[in-house]
């Protein structure tokens, strides 16, 4: 009876280990990704839309730059040129209005249909009357849902002609081509799958531009189709077998949602992935040591700066802003948190822009801060506080500033949040400081001149919310310097303009710059012709392949 | 010595006790020996009395500063005797913010157990005597709230008010008075129509009195049992928020969003994520064998329910 | 994460179900009510400009005024939560700002994850938790109960996401025994395909052995974890019971007449305390449902609980509402049957 009452619970427990030791023993099947597929690990939950005329984030730059054409492209070799995309040639008329277009003869869409001057004309047409996120890009050259048509048009199949309000620098105008919401879209396909819409005050037009159907779907006419995106999931990229130039190397590119670096490593030293594209720094140094695996990467046009509200009297202080640039602890932040995926950079414009000037004059200089609040009459400190949105760097950017400010005798509370969270904070003007980062709208030094230098009107319902209106740095003679710069036709005085801008900035602005972005990515090393580009829609992936 | 520790004890366990007084300690002490022969119940107490020690003398024992560290110098160190738990991402002790984060665990526990169990005391108890709409409406209220995943009601009332240790008490708060609710009502169930209840009605004590001074009192013992059980959970529960991101400030060392920024080091790092991990799971275990020999000990009955 | 307080007896005769039915009806609809307040509240109060999270930071002013317009979030309060109130009560709760799809659509889909992984997990605990409660009942206050009570008491007080790190780290990074987060490899996403949401199952159907593996070698190790909570819960639970009935007069009556004691235990007790044992498991099963939510953020698991949190924290409210919405109604359900079961098993009820 006693060995039955035992053998009746060891069967039991028998069983119960069993179950376990199954699950345990689930070892995965074999790791590696198929040969015609490039599998990259990478945070895309920022995609709201595939439509090319309203995305406007990180990771649908890269996939519409893969995906779509435009008229011209940034010269990746040097990134303050551009080179033709669908146009073969353009011209700049003497009094620097208008802009003709020749495209490229015989070029197909995906699908099949042919390129033409109506397809790019369409395509402006209906990013200018949609007015989503992105449309100010093109907006600003005077275009509106009245005249669009008129001032975007195509005279043949062959020519699209761009008129624009102001003689502008051609440069400016050319760039701001580039980005990714001039994309040409297929105006035959798009069409089919426009749905009807009730025209009201805010929106007149009567069908939606295919806006809906887009937001998941493709009719561009790069080497790469957009198969499938399910957001927060994946996106998978096939071949388009139809493209004109060079077809892509692989069958299939697919981006799948990881967000955490150390997974991402995991992944890559597993084999389950190709690439990782969001390491931190320690995981980093652990790919460039493995012997399997390699690192790539390039400066982006993105920088992370903390800004100081001026609607804060002590805030608003010269000194006050002068001394906060001496208590960045730049070298050891440089060498620790944001090594390799970063460089200390301190002016507004990124590396790589025309006009950008590299100077880094401030250094971690506790008495010289000191020295400069006693100045300013705050020799006993003061408190503010900094708005962090809860990821990294910039909570450890945040926490490393606190630290020396304290050092100062300044007490900062961080008041960590979501990204919208802080954001919505920021955009509202309620801070004291923001840490945060402002990457280019378009490869052109007016984007971040234009958010960095210039307020029109700094009252709370200004229209015009750039980076100086949110910390509220009110500067009328450099808004008009911004301005003038843009109508400066010869590129290489343009530049000198920006410099000029830039050592204001770096000398006076309430923004304190701290590092430019450098995109990196692990790579396994089967995977070959992997290149990031200047910008995130130039991280171009048809010429990558695996052995 | 001896014999007066006897006598002493005879006084406790008499059957005839003189004095009210008497008899109240003697349950007490009755109570006190059935909670001290349990073994692990006294290493819960004896886990939670370090715990308050240790909260009260951060400042002594603590070797280094909790928020300041060398970040070119001493990052991501490993334990060695100078750092016993290693330094993290921002080259702290490890050790000391541990030690400072055990303040942040009692201020939660304590705070949200003095704000959730009178809450719940008192709707549960007000429910449980009035009966009729004001149950029906009351109970209601508590079912919404139990309805919700506890979890998500926090996330989002924190995400409402703000993060910060405060706004954390208080999500984890609302959360966490409908049980109380729900017990003290079911207390005042069974003693609504006792002999006892009539009695003291018929001496024409007012219906609030009746309810302060009679009914609450006799919830309160299992009230006790059941948020001593619940502190363990109160602890997971702020850590769950701070390792989201949405308990505490930087750079204070709450322990779950160390975890969560240690996080980022786990296959390198181990010991980053690894020590206030440790930390959570020994305080929380306190806190269970605590509650569990509290309710063996108040509870002779001995239900698991 | 379980309340164990829930746990009510009920007891109603057959002809009061049907009043009893009603009535449940009536709570049920009041409890929505106020679930769709809550949620409205929170999504008011809530310092995120929902427009925000639509149109993104770079949009200048004049869309970002035309878009709040056409969120109706202009209007007055009472008029919101009166087309909130609305929609829902169509089965709408809108489309998600994250991924632009109908919230029912999204849940749709995320919502079987969740399922099979809580229901793997609840599995793993009755099947372990349950012999180890009955052995530590009958040894009570032996080796085998005490550490049947560590087990308990560790599981109870272990933060999940933390034990989810470690398991990771041990079981995937260094020693390669399972798959890595997510549900399956991408190597399977266009070879094997979708249809029940229930992956395991699906790959049953198509008879894709090697998905299987590959799926079951990344659920394995979340539904493990998730079973050792409910384990914890289950087998605390089931020993309690099983004293319980040990202590009954009818146990000594049997082994009076020499039964065996295998007997006893596993066809006699047992089988009495089965009846409060389902719905402890159904709690249990509830509360995993609920509580996956760190384990999904660990595993990166795209259940109903990442779901909910993502757009939390992007003020993606119709999500919320929806999820929140489902999970409520899964936990009144689940209390429904519980109780129902707990009246039809319970010989006691039923013979009154």
């Amino acid at each position: 009876m006693m060995m039955g009452k035992i053998n009746g619970h060891l069967r039991l427990m028998l069983a119960g280990a069993a179950v376990s030791a199954l699950f345990l023993a689930a070892s995965p099947a074999l790791a590696e990704t198929p040969a015609d597929t490039l599998v990259q690990a990478w945070a895309i939950d920022d995609i709201i839309t595939m439509d090319p005329g309203e995305a406007f984030e990180i990771s649908t730059g890269e996939i519409t730059g893969n995906t779509y054409d435009m008229l011209v492209r940034l010269d990746i070799n040097d990134t303050t040129k551009v080179v033709g995309g669908i146009a073969e040639s353009w011209e700049v008329s003497e009094d620097g209005l208008t802009y003709t277009f020749k495209l490229k003869p015989g070029l197909t869409f995906a699908s099949g249909n042919p390129i033409t001057a109506e397809d790019v004309a369409w395509s402006f047409e209906r990013v200018v009357k949609l007015n989503k996120s992105p449309a100010f890009i093109i907006q600003q050259f005077g275009l509106t849902g009245d005249n669009v048509m008129e001032k975007a048009k195509a005279v043949d199949p062959m020519t699209f002609v761009f008129t624009v309000d102001k003689p502008y620098a051609p440069s400016f105008v050319l760039n701001c081509l580039t980005a990714t919401v001039a994309s040409v879209v297929d105006s035959k396909l798009v069409k089919e799958h426009a749905a009807v819409v009730t025209a009201s005050a805010d929106y007149k037009y009567d069908n939606d531009f295919g806006n809906d159907w887009l937001k998941t779907n493709y009719a561009g006419s790069g080497p790469y189709s957009m198969r499938d995106w399910r957001a927060n999931e994946l996106v998978v990229l096939e071949r388009n077998d139809n493209y004109y130039g060079e077809k892509a190397k692989l069958q299939r590119v697919i981006y799948r949602h990881v967000k955490e670096s150390a997974t991402q490593r995991l992944m890559l030293e597993t084999g389950d992935i190709d690439v990782a594209r969001n390491l931190e720094p320690g995981d980093l140094d652990a790919v460039s040591a493995n012997a399997d695996l390699t690192t790539t990467g390039a400066p982006k046009g993105t920088i992370y700066y903390i800004s100081l509200n001026q609607k804060n009297p002590n805030l608003a202080k010269p000194e006050v802003r002068e001394a906060f640039k001496y208590l960045v602890n730049y070298d050891a932040i440089g060498e620790t948190l944001i090594k390799g995926i970063g460089e200390i950079h301190q002016t507004f414009l990124p590396k790589g822009v025309l006009g950008a000037i590299d100077e880094n004059p401030y250094t971690f200089d506790v008495a010289k801060a000191k020295e400069l609040l006693e100045k300013a009459g705050l020799k006993d400190g003061f408190t503010v506080t900094m708005d962090v949105r809860n990821t990294q760097p910039v909570t450890g950017i945040a926490e490393s500033f606190q630290q020396s400010l304290s050092q100062a005798g300044v007490k900062m509370d961080i008041i960590p949040g979501d990204g919208k969270q802080t954001l919505t904070k920021y955009r509202a003007r309620n801070h004291d400081m923001y840490i945060g980062q402002w990457g280019v709208d378009y490869w052109d030094p007016h984007s971040n001149a234009e958010t960095f230098t210039s307020n029109p009107n700094n009252a709370d319902d200004s229209t015009t919310k750039t980076l100086a209106w949110r910390n509220a740095w009110d500067v009328p003679e450099l808004t008009a310097e911004t301005n003038a710069a843009l109508l400066e036709r010869d590129n290489a005085k343009r530049a000198e303009i920006y410099a000029k801008l830039q050592k204001a900035v770096l000398e006076t602005s309430p923004f304190v710059i701290i590092f430019q972005q450098n995109e990196v990515a692990g790579l396994r090393k089967a995977v070959d012709g992997y290149k990031l580009g200047p910008t995130f829609d130039t991280n171009f992936v048809a010429n990558v392949s695996k052995d | 010595m001896t014999a007066s520790a006897d006598t002493m004890r005879g006084w406790l366990l008499s059957e005839q006790p003189a004095s009210r007084m008497q008899a109240r300690l003697g349950r007490a002490y009755a109570s006190w020996q059935r909670f001290s022969a349990n073994r692990l119940a006294v290493l819960g107490l004896a886990i939670i009395l370090l715990l308050v020690f240790i909260a009260i003398f951060a400042d002594q024992l603590a070797p280094h500063s909790p928020v300041v560290g060398d970040l070119q110098g001493s990052r991501l160190l490993p334990p060695s005797t100078e750092h016993w738990f290693g330094t993290d991402d921002l080259g702290r002790d490890i050790l000391s913010r541990i030690i400072f984060g055990s303040r942040l665990t009692l201020f939660v526990v304590v705070l949200v157990a003095i704000i959730a169990a009178p809450v719940g005391l008192l709707i549960g108890t007000v429910a449980g005597y009035a009966g009729g709409w004001t149950d029906a409406i009351l109970m209601r209220i508590t079912d919404i709230f139990l309805a919700f995943p506890k979890l998500i009601l926090a996330l989002a009332f924190v995400a409402a008010l703000g993060p910060g240790i405060e706004n954390a008490v208080l999500a984890i708060a609302i959360t966490s008075w409908p049980p109380y609710a729900r017990i003290a009502r079911a207390e005042t169930l069974t003693v609504r129509n006792s002999d006892y209840i009539a009695a003291v009605k018929l001496m024409g004590a007012s219906p609030l009195r009746i309810v302060v001074r009679h009914i609450m009192p006799l919830c309160i013992s299992s009230l006790i049992v059941r948020v001593t059980l619940d502190m363990a959970g109160i602890i997971l529960t702020a850590a769950g928020l701070g390792f989201l991101g949405l308990g505490a400030q930087p750079p204070l060392p709450e322990w779950g969003a160390m975890i969560a920024s240690g996080r980022r080091f786990i296959l390198d790092q181990w010991w980053v994520a690894a020590a206030p991990g440790g930390a959570i799971l020994i305080v929380s275990l306190g806190f269970n064998l605590l509650g569990d020999g509290l309710r063996d000990a108040l509870d002779p009955r001995g239900g698991e329910q | 994460m379980i309340d164990s307080g829930a746990i009510r007896k009920k007891s109603a005769s057959a002809s009061a179900l049907a009043l009893g039915f009603a009535r449940f009806l009536f709570i049920v609809a009041i409890t929505y009510l106020g679930l769709l307040a809550v949620t409205f509240f929170i999504g008011r109060v809530i310092p995120i400009d929902p427009v925000l999270a639509i149109v993104g930071d770079r949009a200048p002013a004049s869309v970002v005024a035309q878009t709040r317009e056409e969120l109706g979030l202009n209007l007055p309060y009472y008029q919101q939560f009166l087309l909130y109130v609305k929609g829902a009560l169509h089965g709408d709760f809108g489309r998600s700002v994250l991924t632009t799809n109908p919230v029912m659509t999204d849940i749709r889909r995320v919502f079987p994850a969740t399922v099979e992984l809580a229901t793997l997990g609840t599995l793993i605990g009755a099947l372990v938790g349950v012999p180890l409660g009955v052995l530590a009942a009958v040894k009570r206050g032996s080796l085998v109960d005490q550490i049947v009570r560590i087990v308990g008491l560790i599981g109870y007080s272990v933060p999940i996401f933390w034990l989810g790190l470690l398991a990771l780290l041990v079981f995937y990074a260094k020693l390669r025994w399972t798959a890595g987060p997510g549900r399956m490899d991408v190597v399977f996403e266009y070879t094997f395909t979708p249809i029940t949401g229930f992956y395991l199952l699906d790959a049953v159907l198509q008879r894709e052995w090697p998905a299987f593996r590959d799926i079951f070698a990344h659920i394995a190790l979340p539904a493990s974890l998730l079973g050792y909570f409910s384990l914890a819960y289950i087998s605390r639970m089931t020993r309690s019971f099983m004293l319980n009935e040990l202590a009954q007069e009818y146990i000594v009556a049997a082994r009076a007449k020499g039964l065996s004691e295998t007997r006893i235990i596993w066809r006699h007790a047992l089988r009495n305390a089965a009846v409060p044992l389902v719905t402890v498991i159904a709690l249990s099963y509830a509360g995993l449902l609920e509580g996956s939510v760190l384990t999904e953020t660990v595993f990166a698991w795209p259940g109903l609980g990442l779901y909910i949190t993502n757009s939390l924290q992007n003020a993606d409210m119709n999500a919320v509402l929806g999820g929140t919405i489902i999970i409520g109604s899964v936990f009144i359900g689940i209390n429904l049957l519980s109780d129902l079961l707990y009246n039809t098993l319970d010989p006691r009820t039923r013979a009154r």
